[in-house]
């Protein structure tokens, strides 16, 4: 996907995601790093365009969380996670860029839940590869890829240095 | 094996790493929930031979904080002198299924020896008169607070019994590698031959010299006990604290910009004036303890998660 | 068996004389001047150099009482793998030898399981305490060739000068071990850049020249003989060479390893570079190389000190001092030669002559009607010494895996073969265990 692809599925998820909404609840996007942080601060500047009331926007980082510790990295990197409101009695809206075997939304939930108790939480993914290992589904989602596991599905913005937004599939190696 | 013996031979990119992701772990600990699942199922053998309380404490706090179990073994009170045992003992633990051993002894280099006879992460929770590195981190993350971590050409200034403060002596070598400027003050009872030279630093035997315009002045405990092996160092304390002694006034005089540092316990009228001690303008002695248990956290999960090098 | 041996074709090296390819002949545990006659058993030693036995000032046997760390037996093996022939070995066993039954012990089991000559040294004072005088006189009678406290200093300075005092009556050379513990205060390793940088209390070369200092204005005090044990530090040969100027009755010894090795071992070699005193730095090596060719240093001694693996495997400060040494003083004693910081005659000087003239005896050695104490040095061998697979029961050196050109093959003590490293002596000649006590 190129850029202006990119921007068209970020709208409609926004247009998805605010009409899915009750009125008068707090809404919390939260983007899991990397890539959904970015996503994150985009689709919570897209709603409050649109008129939704979003009470934060947060980041997390589900380094701590993840059920392959222990197969060693290098020298595993903890950023840290940016919850700034809490988080008891709201909706939640999880933002990630990728979904692919839904461990890292599994990592993420069980994150959230050490912040508080919302109410609702909902996943948005700019591209869902259906390559699921976990029970897991996303709400609302930008583009689907059918693709074997193999292979690689990057997407890169330009506030991570990109020179334009775009979705990358490569073949595997 | 990742083992973390001291700062001596760490790299300043080995160091900003530690440091970072101490700062991801303070985070953790600033939530409603402070523990993460991150080391569940893991032990880890907390193996302390010399009596320590704020340090243990530190240190079960992290494995608790990330999901992992302890395995204490403390030595009662007289201490280990014999490595064999503590040998018997750390091979005991081992089998027993821990994943990593954090030790504190008396003997300088201990770690290392563990290391030698334990395929296991050694973490040196503070050997003899060699050093303690997990404190000389927090000291960097609660300084690197105060300068967001641009450490190069600030001055730290410690005053106290610096050749047999492990301490010290961690915070001298990371210092060297970040291009800190460091100023020992003490009298020469607490420098030995040799230090000057090996770490390159200037000694002052007078306070006033010694701390002018430093950017952080850390003083170190001063030990009480009237006979000790090797001494004695100084006269009764009193003398001590009129000449080494921090007030607010001589760091306000002196070291207006300067954060004050101690690794505790303090000894009140002897490093520091008692007013200083919780001083909200310079005392970040509170501060160190949180940092404390962060540095650890991120040590702990470092030991267990990165790969050989 | 009194055939007479003959050993020919050896470089002969004797001290005082020049040295002369030539036939040595041995009969009846002594040195003879017989023609050839077809009776005599003929070693072939062409290429050889053959040394007189080694006197080696300072040895710790261990035995009675730590034997699990050495023995007689193995300790006297791993002299004559040296070509060390007599060994003078030190008190602080267990039980210390402040009473003349355990010299007779000592003796006794020389006697019968030794390799090379074992000349007991008395404690200065009992049980090492230094506060009360061990018995000079029996101990003397019973065969004690010295005095020394070694393992521990006299602390006191008082006690010191009685010692010297006391010991003039028997004649007895007294052997200080300098060391002020208090200005030590617990060091461990050498004061200076190594141990700080590792962390360990340094051991200050004060300590020693203060200890060193006071035994030598004792010594003027009293005209008592001082031999100084393992001298390390320049300062230190400095006070020698004015004592010795004034007129005071001291000699001096050095230590192989002081003579090689500084400070910066310890980061390589861990506990087996660990002794008291402890490795110095390079100027010191220098000054003390300089020394032994001045002659302010008379004598070169090992302080073989072994100790058991168990003990020395333990972090740094918690093991015991002392190394092992006997297997590597020929190889190193070859290797100054080799590095021409001595020539042969000085070096027959520092390990045969000179202790024997501390221990009072003549310096005439190897000559007709002189003990066939000797030993033959291939100084083409090339080996490398493995500590493990040595003779010692320890294997504390830090000299371990050092490869040597050099290397002693065959090792007579009272006329018997006491060491044979290639195992070329005829059935008759095997080395045998045990011998007879003689004073020096």
């Amino acid at each position: 996907m190129d850029e202006a692809q990119v921007q068209e599925c970020t709208g409609a998820m926004i247009s998805q995601l605010q009409s899915g909404i009750p009125d008068g609840q707090p809404v919390i996007v939260v983007g899991i790093r990397e890539g959904g942080d970015v996503l994150g601060l985009r689709i919570a500047d897209g709603l409050r365009e649109a008129g939704v009331d979003v009470a934060g926007v947060g980041a997390l980082d589900i380094t701590l969380y993840r059920d392959d510790f222990g197969h060693r990295t290098h020298w595993p990197d903890v950023r840290d996670s940016d919850i700034p409101v809490a988080i008891d009695n709201s909706t939640i809206i999880l933002v990630d860029d990728v979904l692919f075997t839904g461990r890292t939304v599994r990592a993420a939930m069980n994150a959230l839940l050490d912040y508080g108790r919302p109410d609702r939480v909902v996943l948005a993914v700019l591209v869902d590869r259906h390559a699921r290992q976990l029970p897991i589904c996303a709400d609302v989602v930008g583009a689907r890829l059918d693709a074997e596991r193999d292979i690689l599905c990057q997407v890169q913005f330009r506030e991570q240095g990109a020179d334009s937004d775009q979705v990358l599939v490569s073949g595997a190696v | 094996m990742p083992n973390l013996f001291g700062l001596r031979d760490l790299t300043a990119e080995q160091l900003t790493y530690l440091i970072g992701q101490s700062r991801s772990m303070l985070e953790v600990l600033q939530r409603p929930v402070p523990v993460v699942p991150a080391l569940r199922g893991r032990r880890i053998g907390l193996m302390f031979f010399e009596p320590s309380t704020r340090t243990r404490m530190s240190f079960e706090l992290a494995v608790k904080n990330l999901g992992a179990d302890s395995l204490n073994f403390s030595a009662g009170g007289s201490s280990l002198s014999k490595g064999e045992t503590l040998l018997d003992t750390a091979m005991t633990v081992s089998a027993l299924g821990a994943h990593c051993i954090v030790v504190r002894d008396s003997h300088s280099g201990m770690p290392e020896f563990l290391s030698r006879h334990l395929d296991l992460p050694i973490i040196n929770a503070g050997d003899g008169t060699n050093e303690h590195p997990t404190q000389a981190l927090l000291d960097l993350v609660v300084m690197g607070e105060e300068w967001d971590d641009a450490f190069a050409g600030k001055t730290l200034s410690i005053v106290g019994d610096i050749s047999r403060s492990r301490v010290a002596r961690s915070n001298l070598w990371a210092a060297r590698t970040l291009g800190m400027t460091v100023r020992l003050v003490a009298p020469r009872t607490f420098v030995d031959p040799g230090l000057e030279d090996c770490f390159g630093v200037p000694v002052f035997t007078d306070l006033e010299q010694g701390i002018r315009d430093a950017d952080a002045v850390m003083a170190l405990r001063v030990q009480k006990e009237r006979r000790q092996a090797g001494g004695p160092y100084i006269p009764e304390t009193l003398d001590y604290f009129l000449r080494y002694g921090l007030t607010r006034k001589k760091l306000d005089d002196l070291a207006p910009n300067a954060v004050l540092l101690h690794p505790g316990p303090v000894n009140r009228a002897v490093e520091l004036a008692p007013d200083l001690l919780y001083n909200p303008d310079r005392s970040r002695i509170q501060r160190q303890v949180t940092a404390g248990v962060a540095v650890r956290m991120a040590v702990l999960y470092w030991a267990l998660g990165a790969s050989d090098e | 068996m009194n055939r007479l041996i003959r050993f020919s074709g050896a470089t002969v090296r004797i001290p005082g004389r020049s040295p002369e390819v030539r036939d040595l002949a041995v009969q009846g545990g002594i040195v003879v001047d017989a023609p050839a006659s077809e009776n005599d058993i003929v070693i072939d030693a062409t290429g050889l150099e053959l040394l007189p036995g080694l006197t080696d000032l300072h040895v710790h046997l261990r035995d009675p009482g730590l034997t699990y760390k050495e023995d007689i037996e193995s300790g006297t093996r791993c002299a004559v793998s040296s070509g060390v022939t007599s060994v003078v070995a030190l008190a602080n066993t267990d039980p210390v030898n402040d009473n003349p039954e355990t010299t007779r012990y000592v003796i006794e089991q020389a006697e019968s399981r030794a390799w090379c000559r074992v000349l007991p040294v008395s404690a200065a004072t009992m049980g090492l305490n230094g506060e009360e005088l061990a018995p000079y006189h029996q101990m003397l009678d019973a065969g004690c060739v010295a005095i020394s406290d070694d393992g521990a200093t006299v602390e006191k300075a008082g006690v010191m000068r009685r010692v010297m005092e006391y010991a003039r009556s028997v004649n007895l050379p007294i052997l200080p071990h300098c060391e002020d513990r208090s200005v030590r205060a617990g060091g461990v390793m050498n004061a200076g850049e190594v141990a700080v940088s590792l962390g360990l209390p340094g051991n200050p070369r004060e300590a020693e020249e203060i200890c060193l200092a006071r035994d030598l204005l004792l010594a003027r005090l009293t005209g008592a003989h001082l031999h100084v044990q393992h001298v390390t530090t320049a300062g230190g040969i400095n006070l020698i060479r004015n004592a010795k100027a004034e007129g005071v009755r001291v000699t001096a010894e050095v230590c192989p390893h002081h003579l090689f090795l500084t400070d910066e071992a310890v980061r390589e070699c861990g506990t087996h570079a660990k002794m008291a005193p402890p490795l110095r730095t390079a100027s010191d090596v220098d000054a003390l190389r300089d020394a032994l060719r001045e002659g302010v240093i008379d004598v070169i001694a090992t302080d073989h000190a072994p100790h058991a693996r168990h003990e020395k495997d333990l972090p740094f400060e918690a093991a015991p001092d002392g190394i092992i040494g006997l297997e590597t003083l020929m190889p190193l004693c070859l290797k100054l030669v080799a590095e021409g910081v001595m020539d042969w005659e000085r070096l027959l000087d520092l390990v045969v002559t000179g202790p024997r003239r501390v221990l009072g005896a003549s310096g005439d050695v190897l000559g007709t009607g002189a003990p066939a104490d000797f030993c033959l040095v291939d100084c083409s061998r090339e080996w490398t010494y493995v500590a493990d697979d040595g003779q010692s029961k320890s294997n504390n050196s830090p000299f371990d895996t050092w490869t040597f050109t050099g290397r002693v093959t065959t090792t007579f003590v009272d006329g018997v073969c006491r060491w044979d490293l290639d195992d070329v002596m005829p059935d008759s000649l095997k080395p045998r265990a045990g011998v007879p006590f003689q004073r020096p």
